[in-house]
């Protein structure tokens, strides 16, 4: 992904919390769209990180970041502590990926969840090549990958029903633009608003 | 630029109530301080000292010739002095000698003013929140109304964390390292056994050695290699010592590994264990250990709250970065968490790095470039 989509991307994620928000952000990096949400929407919360070069950065911008396994769930947190929990691009490296989806909708009130979409045609078009895709979103040889979960918008849509969770918006977003139609073969990325209670 | 530090002393003449319901009349605290308290009287940060530390935090000492003192560094001078994660050139840094200690601020080995004998063991038993209340009028003295930061790693976590409890609107930030909500029953019971190390040995005399010229050099020993082998952890161990077997000269002949015997030393650890010992015992004061493991003991925030951290944290108003180490027993990563979760139920601002470092309850005085990096971004983001 090039900075000008990435950043569009933010934005575009970003737009989907509400003002003044209580966020907390699972897998949140170097804290850079919580900043953002703080900067820009007066949002307030936490990033949860695992890597200690990452969780100095969000230090460093002045975001709360809590060093945490994700793969040890999230018992630090109480029931609907936050407003919205987000998930972006960290589901794929989940080994626990439905607890956390779960987990991740009995702590917010609203779940946003990111994540590469294998549907998207330059993918379907490598698999019928007979080579798995390396892409700007899925960059890594199928051997040294860190995405050990690799899914699609539909496919995530049949997850969050057996979760009996609520999907309140869904789409792709490509090149910093969200995709409504057709976008499981369309983009490369899938975005998804849940709630609780199917 | 070499950091030169100065010792100072306070003195308190109004007696100070303690938590007990006993007092302690007229006492002296000792401190040092680094950089400058600047105009707005804002950058002012407190250190806390664990057991066996003192006011002397950082830089060196000058002797009587203006020549640095060799061995001088003040206890965490890797932390705090000039461009260090916390910079004496810009914040003001205090360190200061608890009460009851044994570097120079009134303790067990001073006398009463009024009966004029050592204390001994009659000094009064004090808490984590009497030496807060004790540091508070320092800071009275000093003109400092707000605290930039409050910082302490162990005991001296507690005292920060105390600190945010007990004067919530003088504190902005609490930098708590390497601590705990309170003991487990497991630590208590190190403690008590160095306690009856040093109680138990014939030269103590119920705490009033001092009039018989003597000190409980046995207990002290045995108290500090105890609490030493709970500071480090067994990677650790095993990496420095092993199963090394001291070097005796014209011992080791094939076929005869050991000297075989029972009482003196054949390995490497022991005779690291007995040489700390030895050393601790000849500086440190033995009524001293005896009350900071009991205010170590009694400090449990949570009890006044019947036992809910969250409850006991919603007085807090700082903002917090925790730090624990993956390898620390003593003060596990686990009881940190406990403490970042009262915090996020009360929906303060915190922040935790857990340091997946070898070495123990010891690495909080340790160079460990994640640890102090995350302690230097923390500091750099405390306007003033």
């Amino acid at each position: 992904m090039n900075q000008a989509s990435a950043s569009a991307d933010l934005q575009t994620l970003a737009a989907l919390v509400p003002t003044g928000s209580r966020v907390l952000d699972l897998g949140c990096g170097t804290g850079e769209l919580l900043s953002y949400l703080m900067r820009e929407r007066g949002c307030s919360g936490y990033g949860v990180e695992l890597d200690d070069a990452n969780v100095q950065a969000c230090v460093a911008r002045g975001v709360n970041v809590i060093q945490l396994n994700l793969e040890e769930g999230l018992a630090l947190f109480a029931d609907s502590s936050f407003d919205v929990v987000l998930q972006i691009d960290t589901l794929q490296h989940l080994r626990n990926a439905e607890v956390m989806l779960r987990e991740t909708a009995r702590v917010g009130r609203t779940a946003i969840v990111a994540f590469p979409n294998f549907a998207h045609w330059p993918n379907r078009l490598a698999v019928l090549r007979g080579r798995m895709p390396v892409t700007k979103v899925l960059p890594y040889q199928w051997y040294d990958t860190p995405n050990i979960r690799v899914g699609t918008l539909r496919d995530f849509r049949a997850l969050a029903q057996r979760n009996q969770l609520r999907i309140l918006d869904e789409f792709g977003l490509q090149e910093g633009r969200p995709v409504r139609w057709w976008p499981n073969a369309r983009a490369s990325r899938a975005v998804f608003k849940l709630q609780r209670g199917s | 630029m070499t950091l030169i530090a100065t010792p100072q002393s306070m003195h308190f003449e109004q007696p100070l109530a303690l938590a007990s319901g006993a007092s302690v009349r007229a006492y002296d605290l000792s401190y040092e301080t680094y950089g400058q308290l600047n105009a707005q009287r804002n950058n002012a940060v407190l250190i806390c000292h664990a057991l066996n530390a003192s006011h002397h935090v950082a830089g060196v000492y000058l002797d009587a010739q203006g020549q640095l003192l060799p061995r001088s560094q003040g206890w965490w001078d890797n932390m705090i002095g000039p461009g260090k994660p916390l910079d004496t050139d810009r914040f003001f840094v205090i360190g200061v000698n608890n009460l009851g200690s044994c570097f120079g601020s009134t303790g067990p080995m001073h006398r009463h003013p009024e009966t004029g004998q050592i204390y001994g063991a009659d000094f009064p038993v004090l808490t984590v929140e009497d030496w807060v209340h004790a540091q508070a009028r320092l800071l009275d003295r000093l003109g400092i109304e707000q605290l930039a930061a409050v910082m302490g790693g162990s005991l001296g976590g507690m005292q920060a964390l105390s600190w945010t409890l007990q004067y919530p609107e003088r504190v902005r930030h609490a930098v708590v390292v390497a601590s705990a909500p309170n003991l487990t029953a497991e630590n208590i019971a190190f403690n008590e056994v160095a306690r009856r190390a040093i109680v138990t040995d014939p030269d103590f005399h119920g705490g009033h050695f001092y009039r018989h010229g003597v000190l409980p050099k046995r207990g002290l020993r045995i108290a500090r290699m105890i609490g030493h082998i709970t500071y480090l952890s067994d990677d650790v161990m095993n990496e420095k010592f092993g199963r090394e077997l001291r070097a005796v000269a014209g011992q080791l002949t094939a076929g005869r590994p050991y000297q075989f015997t029972t009482q003196d030393i054949e390995f490497e650890i022991e005779s690291y264990l007995r040489h700390q010992g030895d050393k601790f015992a000849e500086y440190f004061d033995a009524n001293t250990y005896l009350l900071i493991t009991r205010a170590l003991d009694y400090f449990d925030p949570a009890r006044a709250h019947g036992g809910d951290l969250a409850r006991a944290f919603a007085a807090a108003r700082a903002q917090f970065l925790l730090v624990s180490f993956s390898t620390d027993w003593r003060f596990s990563p686990k009881r940190s968490r406990e403490l970042v979760k009262a915090l996020l139920d009360n929906q303060r601002d915190v922040s935790y790095a857990e340091i997946d470092a070898p070495h123990g309850h010891d690495a909080f005085l340790l160079d460990d470039p994640r640890y102090t990096a995350v302690v230097r971004s923390y500091f750099d983001r405390v306007s003033l």
